[in-house]
């Protein structure tokens, strides 16, 4: 790897690097040469208008993207070191290491909430009723969601709120321990008090986990996130610390596009 | 719209009632339940063809549901794009074919090959159990279970399909970040989403199977029989209908025997769906229902 580049501030090793990542759909260029370092442990937060390619540069982070059929990647991801789009890595196991929480909650319909939370553990292979049990609840209590549904685990998913289905879902994503969640502007779709809950629960979980979280909502990226990168027509523009980029970005763009001035 | 539909079959039930009546005077609940079909001597019951049309559709069901839902699923999730506009034309193609052609396709094609390789075979391999026990002579139950499998494999195929692409994608992606393989987001994601639908698609293709006519009279056999060997001759409630309505005299027992034939079929048919519809009210599940 070349001499530390500019968009590297970190002491420790960070949790992703990506370096020069461009994707195309068919013969368009949604993502241009995006080079960044997500530092473990913290949330970085993906900013920047719509069609800007910030969604697109996430699900290239956990290899979804490759679920479209005419996506194409140039450049490298690496998660702790390792190249994730090396040809003997399944992309199977890279969704295991980097979980996803999407914007819509998206339970599995024909399941009961302690199912939801486990499905992963189970597609791994774990059987061990206590131990399911057990992550369970650790997972549902890290989503901050134990208390409202321990009493009724067997209830179906769909029965709970948005707010709880989206809580649920990170609970499910959590389930597995990965070592990053990908979050894909995981409150848009909820009330303000749901979104209050979200936003605690993601300032909580970075403690123990890397964030990325791509949110169409400035305040809620100055409110929760370290890091912050702002992405404008497939082009990373600026990245650094939150409180930088919201209070003395380098660049014009940013400037105009956090004041509220277009976006 | 709802109402009308029950007012017509209720309208067909009466005409049917009203052809049956001598008979169901005659014979009472007796009918359903004798296996005598004697036109000389006037004494007529339904059992056997009753069982003939319940076990020849739940043949059919046996063969072309794994077929269908595992076609629907195929071409869905799996299949290369370009290969499934071909073969979806040829699923719907199959629907096409006129019930007399495949009849004729059965009897001079497909009996043939039955009695020839497949009963032997079959009762080589399997002859410890009661189904494929005794001798094949041709035309029989099992031909018309294949037929109608046949026959029902469009539909289900193609109202399965519907259902399944109208699964969410957001459904998939949920399966696929967990780190699922294509096969375990089908199996999570989409079939356990789409199971109440599909149970619904079957269910079309098991009315549809029960009232088939053409093709399977061409080749069961046309003889009652009551039992567990699918090598024999069997009849079924349409096929001994469309087979004796000529012959019958246009007054009488006999005609009103078969018009009651063709209240019980109206009756299973109604039943069979009524059934699967509380069966279905019993599946949790968001409801995606088929939409033919």
């Amino acid at each position: 790897m070349q001499s530390t580049p500019a968009h590297s501030f970190l002491s420790a090793a960070p949790a992703l690097t990506v370096r020069k990542l461009s994707i195309y759909f068919g013969q368009n260029k949604v993502l241009k040469e995006v080079s960044i370092d997500v530092s473990a442990k913290a949330v970085t937060a993906i900013i920047g208008p719509s069609g800007c390619g910030k969604s697109t540069f996430l699900r290239a982070l956990n290899r979804m993207h490759e679920l479209t059929p005419e996506a194409r990647m140039d450049g490298e991801i690496r998660l702790f070191g390792e190249d994730i789009y090396a040809r003997h890595v399944e992309p199977v196991i890279v969704r295991r290491r980097v979980g996803m929480v999407f914007q819509k909650s998206n339970p599995f319909p024909t399941m009961s909430i302690a199912e939801n939370v486990t499905v992963g553990l189970r597609l791994n292979g774990l059987r061990d009723r206590k131990l399911l049990a057990e992550r369970t609840e650790e997972s549902l209590q890290m989503a901050a969601l134990w208390n409202e549904v321990k009493d009724r685990l067997n209830a179906p998913a769909i029965s709970l709120s948005g707010g709880q289905q989206q809580r649920l879902c990170i609970a499910r994503a959590l389930a597995v321990r990965p070592e990053v969640l990908l979050m894909d502007e995981p409150a848009s779709a909820l009330d303000p008090l749901a979104t209050q809950k979200i936003e605690d629960l993601i300032i909580d979980l970075k403690k123990d986990y890397t964030i990325v979280i791509v949110t169409h909502n400035m305040q809620q990226a100055a409110r929760i996130s370290d890091f912050t990168a702002f992405f404008y027509l497939g082009n990373l523009v600026e990245f650094g610390q939150t409180a930088k980029i919201f209070t003395n970005p380098a660049n014009k763009q940013t400037e105009d596009y956090v004041t509220g001035r277009f976006g | 719209m709802a109402l009308a539909v029950f007012v017509l079959i209720g309208l067909i039930g009466y005409e049917l009632a009203k052809g049956a009546r001598a008979s169901m005077h005659q014979f009472g609940w007796h009918f359903l339940v004798s296996t005598d079909w004697d036109p000389v001597n006037d004494v007529y019951g339904a059992l056997p063809y009753i069982f003939g049309t319940l076990v020849s559709s739940i043949l059919a069901l046996i063969i072309a549901v794994p077929i269908s839902v595992g076609t629907a699923v195929y071409l869905t999730e799996l299949a290369p794009h370009w290969l499934r506009q071909p073969l979806i034309m040829f699923i719907e193609l199959l629907a096409a074919i006129p019930s007399v052609i495949l009849g004729f396709w059965g009897f001079f094609v497909m009996v043939p090959w039955l009695h020839k390789y497949l009963a032997p075979s079959l009762e080589k391999t399997l002859g410890f159990l009661p189904f494929f026990k005794g001798h094949n002579y041709g035309p029989c139950m099992l031909a018309a279970g294949v037929i109608l499998a046949i026959m029902i494999v469009p539909i289900i195929t193609s109202v399965s399909r519907e259902i399944l692409r109208s699964v969410p994608g957001l459904q998939r992606e949920a399966a696929y970040a967990l780190g699922a393989t294509r096969w375990e987001v089908t199996r999570i994601a989409v079939l356990s989403y789409a199971k109440k639908g599909i149970f619904g698609a079957i269910i079309l293709g098991l009315g549809r199977a029960l009232g088939e006519t053409m093709a399977v009279t061409m080749v069961i056999g046309n003889s009652p029989y009551i039992g567990s060997s699918l090598f024999k001759p069997a009849q079924t409630l349409a096929s001994i209908i469309a087979n004796e309505f000529n012959e019958a005299p246009p007054v009488g027992l006999y005609v009103s025997a078969l018009f009651e034939l063709g209240l019980v079929l109206l009756g299973v048919t109604v039943l069979v769906n009524i059934f699967a519809q509380l069966l279905l009210k019993t599946f949790a599940g968001p409801s995606v229902k088929p939409q033919p």
